[in-house]
């Protein structure tokens, strides 16, 4: 039962990040290029934040690598729906 | 019309892009001293730590810079002649401006110490620096770091990450204590110890030994010697204004600059470190050494160049930064009541951080999860968040806006307060409201 309900947890967050898009706050970013670095499709996320857009690139499978390594928390995610708001 | 550009580093890059969105057609000129141009001088940290390779550290390709269509020019300006409108290079000569812009940067301060100039005696203050110090980060096996700062904590760090032994050497009793209270400084602190790096506090170098023109040790003011083959200084940062002291501009600890970022000789702007900019709502001239803030700045600056009448918006100081691997967000007014010995200013800093705010404090600390909180009177005048950054950006909104927190002022000043659930629950209310 603990274990379903885990997996379950797993899958909605998932899910939220499967339909969310990273957001990048260029206030906190110094454009180190960390983020560029490890992002295993190749994006250039740096130049997303200098631009203060959100990462709308097709191949984006929303990782969360360039969140997770960016030293100064500029990046986060946001569902679509907030975006759109 | 022609702008000229002094410095390849974020002010001078954003004033070339405000001034090509407004003017297609004019000539713009930027001119450095560095051979390496534009960098993103913040991510050094993290080249010196090994996350980064040295080729990450151009945001820009040169297809950007054809983009903008700005000629760089690697050359040193030597002098301004306000009075002709023009610039002189040390191998061109005089080049003729129309606007010119003064982002010449800051440089780091050199303490006036015996063996200062010995070979190991390192900064981490541009990128040719950075190489220099890798390079002998290689053979050393034994560093000193000093100085009281972000920067110096990147050396300290970054030289551990290089596989050195490091000792870092404060003045004062803890930590950045001009910033930081005593619990953020212990925190750090005992993170930096875990890490393996030495501290010794209440200690000054008085000399530093070379054998053969090379570091082989300190000699600290209470007589210890401390082996070692690297120097780290990071004791302050000056405002490159000499070109503007000798053209006769207005200069104080940077070049005076109003709202429009113009100095006091028409035509003539400056943006970035080196600028000292009025401040309607402080009712004087503030340095910040922030790099979001350098480039708003230069922003601004290339607006007003390019004609238009826009005045430059000062927002409350943000600086994001990793403190011995936590990441660590420090906004507003989180001044302290004690004077710090490691006085001074460092990269990364803001002056506005200095000023004690009328405030009563309210923390709270979970492991290496922890808020602190300036409360004003009706509004939150500063915070210092460390790990967790979720609630840092509505905070820093909260203190931008001067939000008024009277509703959960009381609960945020009980003892033991859970400040997370208060702001988060405060937050979903008003961010509506606040269009965020």
């Amino acid at each position: 039962m603990k274990l379903w309900k885990t997996l379950q947890a797993l899958l909605l967050q998932q899910k939220a990040r499967m339909e969310g898009v990273v957001v990048p706050d260029n206030m906190r970013c110094v454009q180190c290029g960390i983020c560029s670095y490890n992002c295993p499709i190749g994006i250039d996320v740096r130049r997303y934040a200098w631009e203060g857009r959100p990462i709308r690139d097709q191949y984006c499978v929303t990782c969360g690598e360039c969140v997770a390594r960016c030293p100064r928390g500029v990046l986060h995610f946001e569902t679509l729906t907030s975006t759109l708001r | 019309m022609q702008y000229v550009l002094v410095g390849t580093g974020v002010a001078a890059v954003a004033a070339a892009e405000a001034i090509r969105r407004m003017d297609p057609k004019g000539r713009i000129l930027m001119v450095g001293m560095e051979k390496d141009g534009y960098y993103s001088r913040p991510g050094l940290a993290y080249y010196l730590t090994g996350e980064i390779p040295e080729r990450m550290l151009y945001p820009f390709r040169p297809e950007d810079f054809r983009r903008l269509d700005i000629t760089l020019i690697h050359d040193r300006v030597e002098g301004i002649d306000p009075a002709a409108r023009r610039v002189r290079l040390a191998r061109r000569g005089w080049v003729p401006y129309d606007r010119l812009l003064l982002a010449t940067g800051a440089r780091a301060a050199r303490p006036d110490l015996p063996g200062i100039d010995l070979e190991g005696v390192v900064y981490l203050d541009n990128l040719e620096h950075t190489r220099h110090l890798l390079r002998l980060a290689r053979r050393a096996k034994e560093a000193v770091v000093v100085g009281g700062g972000i920067t110096a904590l990147e050396l300290a760090e970054g030289l551990h990450a290089r596989g050195l032994k490091v000792h870092y050497l404060m003045r004062g009793d803890r930590y950045w204590r001009r910033v930081l209270d005593e619990v953020e400084s212990r925190v750090v602190e005992a993170r930096l110890e875990e890490m393996g790096i030495r501290l010794h506090h209440h200690t000054e170098i008085a000399e530093i030994l070379g054998k053969k023109g090379k570091v082989v040790g300190v000699r600290t003011k209470d007589g210890r010697v401390l082996r070692c083959q690297m120097v780290g200084v990071a004791v302050g940062i000056r405002p490159r204004i000499e070109l503007a002291q000798e053209a006769g501009l207005e200069t104080d600890r940077g070049i005076l600059v109003n709202e429009y970022m113009e100095t006091s000789t028409p035509g003539i702007y400056a943006a970035g470190d080196v600028a000292q900019v009025w401040d309607p709502k402080a009712g004087k001239h503030v340095l910040d050494s922030l790099w979001p803030m350098a480039r708003r700045q230069g922003e601004a600056a290339g607006y007003n160049m390019a004609g238009q009448r826009r005045p430059y918006q000062r927002t409350t100081p943000l600086n994001v930064t990793r403190l011995a691997h936590i990441t660590t967000a420090i906004m507003g007014l989180v001044g302290q009541r004690a004077a710090d010995p490691d006085a001074g200013m460092v990269r990364g800093d803001s002056e506005v951080w200095r000023e004690l705010p009328d405030a009563i404090l309210a923390q709270k600390s979970e492991e290496v999860n922890y808020i602190r909180l300036m409360v004003g009177e009706r509004t939150i005048l500063g915070a210092v968040v460390m790990g967790d950054q979720s609630l840092s950006r509505p905070l820093y909104t909260l203190i931008d806006r001067q939000v008024d927190i009277t509703p959960i002022k009381a609960r945020l000043l009980a003892p033991d307060a859970p400040l997370g659930e208060i702001l988060a629950d405060f937050w979903a209310q008003v961010s509506r409201e606040l269009g965020e």
